[in-house]
């Protein structure tokens, strides 16, 4: 009796609360009760600190943009990679998503630049190459400022199909297309591999053909 | 190898159960029905992380409960090795090593090898493709794990093909390019398969042969080869090009090592079609037991042998046979099932081998 007078509780004291808690409910790893104790943590803030909480929120989802050279995320309309001079824009590393660009930058042994496919080829996910940014990529290689493709996708078996269809693409160019030699095993995404390997391994590189061999 | 002690919990008809076993033979005897089978399925699971029976995991939960449990403890290499396979409905199936858990149920297959000798199993001889395949691929999967990661990338990629080839047909939009990309992909893992099955059965042949012989104690001829669209060293690519059409209008990839069979004969006619009950019985018991010793060989320690059903049907000079073989030298740990107890254990007896008896 006295846990169902809870629940009850819990559903219409506050339709304010209960809004709230739905809207964290559901983020990746949040359940009903993380998503209670988020919210009463935040009744206890500051009113401008959560103010500034829910402002930098509300202006991530308005203002974001994708860069428009190579996708990843950016607050302006070229992000601050590309736009950097000091950055080898002849030299272009092939990643899956924003979080392997974060993975790379944080070895701080690149220094060239990035392409963002924003996934990979995966038919059972309807996922095929024209739901990628695979043109624009195509564009550049022949825009014949290009001097090497760095195919840096996950060792899982759909990564190994993007980059051998991106290989296939502009195997055709007289550019140098090399692929990162990772000491981690079969199936490990990029994001997780260590710092100091990952960042070894993008400094020795392979060719990509050698990854072909029979 | 051997298999000390063993604890299922709520697992198919059994609520809870604890055994401990002896290193040689064991027979485990009791009516129809009481569960001796399951006994097995649980080593077997402990061995292989799912059912000989090849059903699914929630298939296996006991009615009404929320989950199975299986233990054991295995002595490998003077090791104990504490296995523990859980499943609860609704969630993901955990196989634990010594308390640790396993990220990938690959890398527990091979290490407790083992072989399963069931009335079940003659659809391997009679049944389809698909089983002997399965056979074929969970034998050499537990002594060559680069094998195992050939078959699953092949598979997966298989998979990622046929989803392709569907949507490309749905959309009317059929492109070549993409498709040669799963192509090379599948003749790249297909070719290894292919080339380590050929090449297994080259090994497996003279020792399979030796074990019918002994069994049927007669001068029959047998065979045992690979039958597949790459024979007579065809190209894997080209096999796929020239199929490209008809995948197009089925849908699916008609063509690779998925559809490899195995060939067994008699005096080179086919068994499934012209064999005797009796041939075709014998057939399977010894390529069981040719597993068996085989493994051996390729693993350095004897795979536990687990005899489900066999003795009944065979005829008793068969039996005898069959008994002295496996307490010989070569065999490690054996479980056996039986019905009758008193024929088993006078044999036993009379054989001057010593057994344990567990009433089931
Ligand atoms: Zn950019």
């Amino acid at each position: 009796m006295y846990i169902y007078y809870l629940c009850k509780m819990e559903q219409f004291s506050s339709k304010l609360l209960e809004d709230a808690i739905q809207s964290f409910q559901g983020l990746p790893g949040v359940g009903r009760k993380t998503a209670t104790r988020m919210v009463l943590h935040l009744l206890k803030l500051d009113k401008p600190q959560v103010e500034h909480f829910a402002q930098s929120l509300h202006k991530l989802r308005l203002e974001i943009q994708y860069c428009t050279q190579c996708h990843n995320l950016s607050d302006q309309p070229i992000c601050n990679i590309c736009v950097d001079q000091k950055r080898d824009a002849s030299t272009i590393c092939v990643v899956e998503d924003v979080r392997d660009v974060m993975a790379i930058e944080n070895t701080h042994q690149y220094k060239g630049v990035y392409h963002v496919l924003g996934g990979k080829i995966s038919p059972m996910d309807g996922i095929g190459p024209t739901d990628l940014f695979i043109e624009t990529l195509t564009d550049k290689v022949n825009s014949g400022h290009v001097k090497e493709v760095i195919l840096a996708l996950s060792t899982t078996m759909e990564g190994e199909t993007t980059s051998f269809y991106l290989y296939k693409k502009i195997q055709e160019s007289a550019i140098t297309i090399s692929t990162i030699a990772r000491g981690i095993s079969f199936g490990d995404e990029l994001e997780y591999a260590d710092e100091v390997t990952l960042g070894r391994s993008i400094l020795q590189r392979t060719p990509y053909e050698n990854t072909l061999a029979k | 190898m051997q298999l000390d002690w063993l604890h299922v919990l709520n697992f198919k008809n059994a609520q809870e159960r604890e055994i401990s076993f002896q290193p040689g033979i064991n027979c485990l005897v009791g009516p129809n029905g009481k569960g001796k089978t399951n006994l097995l399925d649980a080593i077997y699971y402990l061995c292989f992380t799912k059912s000989f029976l090849n059903t699914s995991d929630t298939q296996n939960i006991r009615l009404d409960e929320p989950f199975f449990m299986l233990e054991g403890r295995f002595r490998k290499e003077g090791n104990e090795e504490h296995i523990q396979v859980s499943f609860k409905r609704g969630q993901k199936k955990q196989v634990r090593r010594n308390k640790k858990e396993y990220e990938k149920m690959a890398d527990h297959i091979g290490f407790l090898p083992a072989v399963m000798v069931c009335p079940q199993y003659s659809t391997i001889v009679i049944g389809g493709s698909e089983e002997r395949r399965r056979w074929l691929d969970t034998l050499i999967s537990q002594f060559d794990p680069l094998y195992l990661q050939n078959l699953m990338n092949y598979q997966r990629v298989l998979l990622q093909r046929n989803s392709l080839i569907k949507q490309m047909v749905e959309s009317n939009r059929w492109d070549e390019g993409t498709l040669s990309v799963y192509d090379a992909q599948l003749a790249k893992y297909g070719q290894e398969v292919y080339q380590v099955r050929i090449q297994f059965i080259d090994e497996f042949m003279p020792v399979f042969n030796e074990f019918y012989q002994f069994i049927t104690s007669g001068a029959e001829e047998v065979g045992l080869k690979i039958s597949s669209q790459l024979d007579q060293g065809k190209n894997y690519a080209a096999l796929l090009t020239e199929n490209r059409h008809k995948d197009r209008a089925l849908q699916y990839t008609t063509a690779g090592i998925h559809k490899d069979d195995l060939e067994f004969t008699i005096h080179r006619m086919s068994i499934k079609k012209f064999g005797s009950q009796g041939q075709q019985k014998s057939f399977l018991t010894a390529l069981k037991l040719a597993e068996q010793h085989f493994l051996k060989g390729k693993l350095n320690t004897s795979p536990i042998l687990m005899l489900d059903d066999v003795f009944d049907k065979l005829d008793p000079q068969r039996v005898k046979q069959l008994i002295k073989n496996i307490s010989s030298e070569g065999f490690g740990q054996v479980f056996i099932t039986d019905t009758g107890s008193d024929k088993l254990k006078h044999l036993f007896e009379e054989l001057g081998i010593q057994a344990k008896f567990y009433d089931i």
